[in-house]
C-alpha cells in the first residue's frame, strides 16, 4: 500500500482537510466595495509572507482591530511565491545581524509551525560544494562562521563521503561542508497559513487595495488606497519591494529597494532521484550563487540568478539567464539536463543598499517599516513577526491582553507525506478526493473543491495552483486547464 | 488497505490504442480485459479533436465520433472500460496501484498493456522566456476548453506550429469567435498538405512566419504579445492575448518509466519488438506512447496488432529475445526499436530532421545489408515508413540492426 495512513503529522482522520471545517468566528475577506469607514488600531500593509506573519502575531491580541491590506488580488502574490523554498539554518549569515538572529529564531518557529499546521517540510540538509582549491579553503572560515551562528553540527567532508551521499555530481568536486539543519518547505502553504489563521481569528483581509498615498489626520492614518480610505491609528509597513516607496511617503529616506531578480527552472518529478541534499555553492561576494535542491513536490530546482534590475516588474524570464543557468546546473548536475522542464519563473528580491534587514520602529509617528527582506525573509518571517509586535509595544501601541490562536491544518502538497489520494479513509468518506483532475500532480476534485470554497478562496487558476498545485506539473493544463477553468467558473470565480 | 483483483489483461489508457487492444483481446474471448483511463470519458485525445479525419477511408468520422465508436466496439465485445480510474504505480511486475472514487485498488493482470499516449510539450518545457500571463495553452487544452466546455479563449490568437495539429488548432481558435493573428515556424515551410496550408493562408488570411521563433512572451496578468525572432535576426512584437504551442509531442511514459522499462532514447517512449514487446516480460506497449505525435488511425492499428502477441503471451509464449534496432542521424527515431526474426506485419515508422532528395534507406546488421530502398523524399518530421518484410534475415545472435538514411 501507499504511504496511506502513516500520517507522520498527527491526526487526519476527518473527513475533509481543515480548511473548511475549522471555521469560527465572522470571517472578513474583501477583494471589491468600500472598506470599513472606522478606523483600524493596526493595520499592516502587504500580505506576502512577512506581512501575513505579522498580522497573524497581532491576531494573538483579541482586543486589537487589525487589517491586513494587499495591492495585488490574492496573498502572497509578491517575492514570497517566487523564491527557492529552502527554510535555512542561517549557519552562514553575519553574526551580530539582525538578520542573523531572525533567521535563526525564525528557523525554529517556522519548523514548529508547519509540524502543528500540515506544512511541508523535509530536513534535507545542505552540501556546500568546493570546486576548486579556492573554494575548499573558504570551508574552515564557514565551519567557524556556522559555530558562531549556533550551529556546530556543521562540518567539513571529503570526496569521498561528499560523493556516497550525492551519487550523481558531477566530477571534480573536491570536497563540501555539510549543513544537516537546512530544510526545504512550501511556500505557498506558508503564506496561506498565516493569512488564513489570521483572518480566522479575526484580522480583516483587503485584497485588491493598493496604499497610494498616507496623509495624517487627528492622531490617526489616513490611507487613500484603490478602495477609498482606510483609517488606522498604527502602521506597519511590510510592503516588500514598494516598501522604500511607503517609506518615503511617510517622510523617511532609510533605504531604497533595487530588485534582485532570481531565475529558475523547475525540473520533472522523474528528476528528484538525482538530488538528496540542497546543493549550495561556496559563496562569494555575489551573493548565494546557483544552487540545486529538491523541492517538497518532489521537483528538483535550478537558480536562482541574481540581477540587479530597476523595474520592480520585471518579473520576466530571460534566454541568457536560463541558459547560464543550464550551463551552471550541467556542471553540478550532469543528467538534470536531459530531464523535461516543468516551470521556469522568477522572483525578486527587496535588496537595498544596506546589508541588514531595515526594520525600523517611528513611534511619534506610529509606524513601524519593515524593508529590506531580501533572501531570507521566508525562514525569518515569524521572528520578524514577534520582533515588529515588540517593536509595537515599546513604541507605545497596548496589545491587550494575549490570546491562544485557534490553530489551522492546512491541505498537504508535499510528496513526503499523504496527499488525499493517497488516503483511503478520507475517500472513503467522500468519493471527490478519489477523483483526479490534475493528473500530473494527482490532485483530486475535491481539494480543489476545498481550495476554492476556503477562508481565502484563490483568485484565479494560478491562486488555485499555489493551494492545490493543480496545473503545476509536466503537462501545465494539457490534459486538466479546461477542466479546471470549469471548476473555477462554476465557483463563482 | 486496498483491494485486490485479479484480470486477464489489463490495459492502460482508453484512447484508440488501448480501446482497440482491449475490443480484439474480448472478441478473442479473453474472459477479464480491463481498460481503465483516468479522465471522466474513455476515448482518449480524439474526444475533443472536433475535425473529422478519423476512422478508416471510406468511413470517416470526427474525433469524438471515432472515440464513441472504439468505446462501444470494446464493450460490446464484452472488455471492461473503467473511466475515472488512474492507475498510480506499479505494485509488482504485473499489478498496478490504481485510484478512483471508490477508493485504491491493487489490479494483478496476466498481462498489461500500455496505452498511455503523448502531449505536447508545454511553453515551460520549450524554455520560452518572458512573463507567466494567462492566455498560454497547448492544443490539448484548447481543444478541451472549446469543444468540451464551449470556453472562450481570447480575441487574437498566435498559434506556434505549421504542421497538422497547429492547423486543427488554428480552426479551433477560429471557432471559438477568435481571430488568428499569425502561425509561425521555425522551419522553411508548412508541415502539412500543401493544400492545407496554402487554405489557411489565402482563403483565411492567416499569415504564415516562416524561419521564425517566440524570443519573449510579454504581459503582465493576461497575455499581451509575443515577441518574435526572425532568420535574419530581425525582431518584431505580434500583440495578441493567446497563444498555442502546438505539436513538438512528449509520450506520457510515467508508467513505463516507473517500472524500469527500458525507454527508447529517440522516442523516449518504451522500447518495443515488432510484437510491440517491452522489455519486461508480460508487458506490452501500442499507441501515442511509442511514437508520440502519430495519427490515430495508427495507434488504433497498433491496438488491434498488439493483442496477437497478448493472446500469445497469455497461451505460454515467452517473448523472444531479438537485437536493438536504432538509427544514425539524420534519422531521429525508429518504432519499433527491438528486432526479432519472428517480427511480421507491422510496419516501421521513422522520423528525419533533415530534407532530402531521392535518399537511401538501408537496414544493416554487423555490416550485412538486410535491406535497401530509394525513397522519393525525405520531410522533417513527416513519418516515413519502412516495411517489415526483412526481418526474417535479422540475426538474433548478431550485433545491432541499423537504419541509415543517406545519399549512397
Ligand atoms: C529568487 C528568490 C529566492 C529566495 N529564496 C528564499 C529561500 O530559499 N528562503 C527564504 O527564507 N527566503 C527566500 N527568499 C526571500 C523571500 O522570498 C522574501 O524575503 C519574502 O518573500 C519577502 O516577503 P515579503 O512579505 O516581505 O514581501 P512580498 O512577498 O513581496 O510581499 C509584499 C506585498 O506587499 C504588497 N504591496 C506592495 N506595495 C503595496 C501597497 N502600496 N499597498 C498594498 N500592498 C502593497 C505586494 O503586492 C506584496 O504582495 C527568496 C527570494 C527570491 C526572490
Ligand atoms: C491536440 C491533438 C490533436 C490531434 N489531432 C489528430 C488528428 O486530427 N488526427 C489523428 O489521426 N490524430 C490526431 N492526434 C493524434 C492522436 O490523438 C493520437 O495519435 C491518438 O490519440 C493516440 O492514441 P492513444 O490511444 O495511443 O493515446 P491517447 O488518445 O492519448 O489516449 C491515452 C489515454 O491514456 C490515458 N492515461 C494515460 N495515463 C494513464 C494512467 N496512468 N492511468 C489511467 N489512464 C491513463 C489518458 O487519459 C488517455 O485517455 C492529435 C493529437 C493531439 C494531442
Amino acid at each position: 500500500m501507499t504511504a496511506a495512513g502513516r500520517g507522520p503529522r498527527g491526526a487526519r482522520g476527518t473527513a475533509r482537510p481543515a480548511t473548511t471545517q475549522q471555521r469560527s468566528k465572522d470571517v472578513t475577506v474583501t477583494r471589491q466595495g468600500p472598506l470599513p469607514a472606522s478606523p483600524y488600531d493596526v493595520t499592516v500593509v502587504g500580505a506576502g509572507v512577512v506581512g501575513s506573519a505579522i498580522a497573524r502575531g497581532l491576531a494573538r491580541h483579541p482586543r486589537l482591530r487589525v487589517a491586513l491590506v494587499e495591492a495585488q488580488d490574492d496573498v502572497g502574490q509578491g517575492s514570497s511565491k517566487a523564491n527557492t523554498a529552502i527554510l535555512h539554518t542561517g549557519f552562514d549569515a553575519t553574526p551580530g545581524f539582525l538578520e542573523a538572529r531572525l533567521v535563526r529564531e525564525g528557523a525554529r518557529l517556522l519548523a514548529e509551525y508547519a509540524a502543528a499546521t500540515g506544512i511541508p517540510v523535509e530536513p534535507v540538509g545542505a552540501l556546500l560544494v568546493a570546486w576548486d582549491e579556492e573554494q575548499l579553503a573558504a570551508l574552515p572560515r564557514l565551519v567557524d562562521k556556522a559555530g558562531r551562528n549556533h550551529h556546530p553540527d556543521t562540518r567539513p567532508i571529503g570526496p569521498e563521503e561528499l560523493y556516497a551521499r550525492e551519487p550523481h555530481l558531477g566530477p571534480g568536486a573536491l570536497g563540501a561542508l555539510h549543513v544537516p539543519g537546512e530544510s526545504i518547505i512550501c511556500p505557498w502553504t506558508t503564506t496561506l497559513a498565516y493569512a488564513t489563521q489570521a483572518v480566522r481569528n479575526g484580522v480583516d483581509l483587503h485584497l485588491n487595495t493598493p496604499v497610494r498615498a498616507v496623509g495624517r489626520d487627528d492622531g490617526t492614518h489616513v490611507l487613500d488606497t484603490g478602495r477609498g480610505i482606510l483609517r488606522t491609528r498604527w502602521l506597519v509597513n511590510a510592503a516588500g519591494l514598494h516598501a522604500d516607496t511607503l517609506d518615503r511617503a511617510l517622510g523617511h529616506d532609510d533605504f531604497t529597494v533595487t530588485p534582485r531578480r532570481g531565475q529558475l527552472l523547475v525540473f520533472d518529478k522523474f528528476a528528484r532521484d538525482l538530488v538528496r541534499h540542497i546543493l549550495l555553492p561556496v559563496p562569494t561576494a555575489l551573493g548565494k550563487g546557483v544552487l540545486i535542491t529538491p523541492t517538497v513536490y518532489g521537483n528538483v530546482l535550478l537558480g536562482p540568478t541574481a540581477e540587479d534590475l530597476h523595474d520592480k516588474r520585471a518579473t520576466g524570464s530571460t534566454a541568457e539567464g536560463l541558459e547560464g543557468l543550464r550551463d551552471k546546473g550541467r556542471r553540478i548536475l550532469p543528467a538534470l539536463l536531459d530531464e523535461e522542464v516543468t516551470a521556469v519563473y522568477a522572483g525578486l528580491r527587496a535588496a537595498t543598499e544596506h546589508e541588514d534587514y531595515r526594520i525600523t520602529a517611528h513611534p511619534q509617528q506610529a509606524y513601524v517599516t519593515v524593508g529590506g527582506i531580501r533572501s531570507t525573509g521566508l525562514t525569518a518571517s515569524l521572528a520578524v513577526a514577534a520582533h515588529v509586535r515588540d517593536l509595537l509595544a515599546d513604541a507605545g501601541l497596548d496589545l491587550g491582553p494575549a490570546g491562544e490562536l485557534e490553530p489551522v491544518r492546512m491541505p498537504n502538497l508535499g510528496e513526503a507525506f499523504p496527499r488525499a489520494y493517497q488516503r483511503p479513509e478520507l475517500i472513503a468518506a467522500d468519493p471527490e478526493y478519489g477523483t483526479l483532475v490534475c493528473h500530473c500532480e494527482r490532485v483530486s476534485r475535491g481539494e480543489i473543491r476545498d481550495a476554492l470554497t476556503g477562508t481565502i478562496p484563490p483568485a484565479g487558476l494560478d491562486g488555485l495552483r499555489r493551494r492545490t498545485r493543480a496545473r503545476a506539473g509536466r503537462c501545465q493544463g494539457f490534459h486538466c486547464g479546461a477542466a479546471l477553468r470549469e471548476l473555477f467558473e462554476e465557483a463563482g470565480g | 488497505m486496498s483491494r485486490v483483483r485479479q484480470v486477464d489483461v489489463l490495459i492502460v489508457g482508453a484512447g484508440p490504442a488501448g480501446l482497440a487492444a482491449a475490443a480484439r483481446l474480448a472478441a478473442a474471448r479473453v474472459p477479464r480485459v480491463e481498460v481503465l483511463d483516468r479522465e471522466q470519458q474513455a476515448g482518449g485525445v480524439p474526444r475533443h479533436c472536433a475535425h473529422g479525419g478519423f476512422g478508416t477511408w471510406p468511413h470517416l468520422l470526427t474525433g469524438p465520433a471515432h472515440a464513441r465508436l472504439l468505446v462501444t466496439a470494446a464493450e460490446s465485445a464484452g472488455a471492461v472500460v473503467r473511466p475515472g480510474v488512474t492507475a498510480l504505480d506499479w505494485a509488482g511486475p504485473l499489478s498496478l496501484h490504481t485510484v478512483g472514487p471508490r477508493g485504491p485498488e491493487t489490479v494483478e493482470a496476466r498481462a498489461v498493456v500500455l496505452a498511455t499516449g503523448a502531449r505536447e510539450r508545454p511553453r515551460s518545457a520549450r524554455l520560452v522566456p518572458g512573463t507567466r500571463p494567462a492566455g498560454v495553452l497547448t492544443t490539448g487544452e484548447l481543444q478541451q476548453a472549446v469543444h468540451l466546455y464551449g470556453q472562450r479563449i481570447g480575441e487574437r490568437a498566435v498559434v506556434v506550429g505549421a504542421e497538422d495539429v497547429s492547423y486543427a488548432a488554428a480552426a479551433t481558435v477560429r471557432a471559438a469567435g477568435a481571430e488568428v493573428v499569425a502561425m509561425l515556424t521555425g522551419l522553411p515551410r508548412a508541415r502539412t498538405r500543401p493544400a492545407r496550408a496554402a487554405d489557411a493562408r489565402l482563403r483565411q488570411g492567416i499569415p504564415l512566419l516562416t524561419g521564425t521563433t517566440v524570443a519573449e512572451l510579454l504581459g503582465h496578468g493576461r497575455l499581451s504579445g509575443v515577441r518574435v525572432r526572425h532568420g535574419d535576426g530581425r525582431e518584431a512584437v505580434l500583440s495578441c492575448d493567446t497563444v498555442v504551442f502546438t505539436g513538438d509531442f512528449v509520450p506520457d511514459h510515467e508508467l513505463a518509466r516507473r517500472g524500469g522499462l527500458t525507454l527508447d532514447t529517440g522516442t523516449r517512449g518504451p522500447a518495443v519488438d515488432g510484437s510491440l514487446h517491452t522489455s519486461r516480460p508480460g508487458v506490452f506497449a501500442a499507441g501515442g506512447v511509442l511514437h508520440p505525435g502519430e495519427s490515430a488511425a495508427t495507434a488504433a492499428h497498433e491496438g488491434a496488432h498488439v493483442a496477437g502477441a497478448v493472446l500469445e503471451a497469455l497461451a505460454g509464449a515467452a517473448a523472444p529475445d531479438g537485437v536493438p534496432l536504432s538509427v544514425t542521424p539524420p534519422l531521429r527515431w525508429i518504432v519499433p526499436n527491438r528486432v526479432t526474426p519472428a517480427d511480421r506485419g507491422l510496419p516501421y515508422l521513422l522520423r528525419t530532421t533533415a530534407h532530402l532528395t531521392r535518399p537511401l534507406l538501408q537496414v544493416t546488421q554487423d555490416g550485412r545489408t538486410l535491406h535497401r530502398r530509394r525513397l522519393a523524399r525525405a520531410v522533417p518530421y513527416r513519418t516515413l515508413g519502412l516495411t517489415a518484410r526483412w526481418t526474417r534475415l535479422v540475426d538474433p545472435g548478431g550485433g545491432p540492426v541499423r537504419v541509415t538514411l543517406g545519399d549512397r
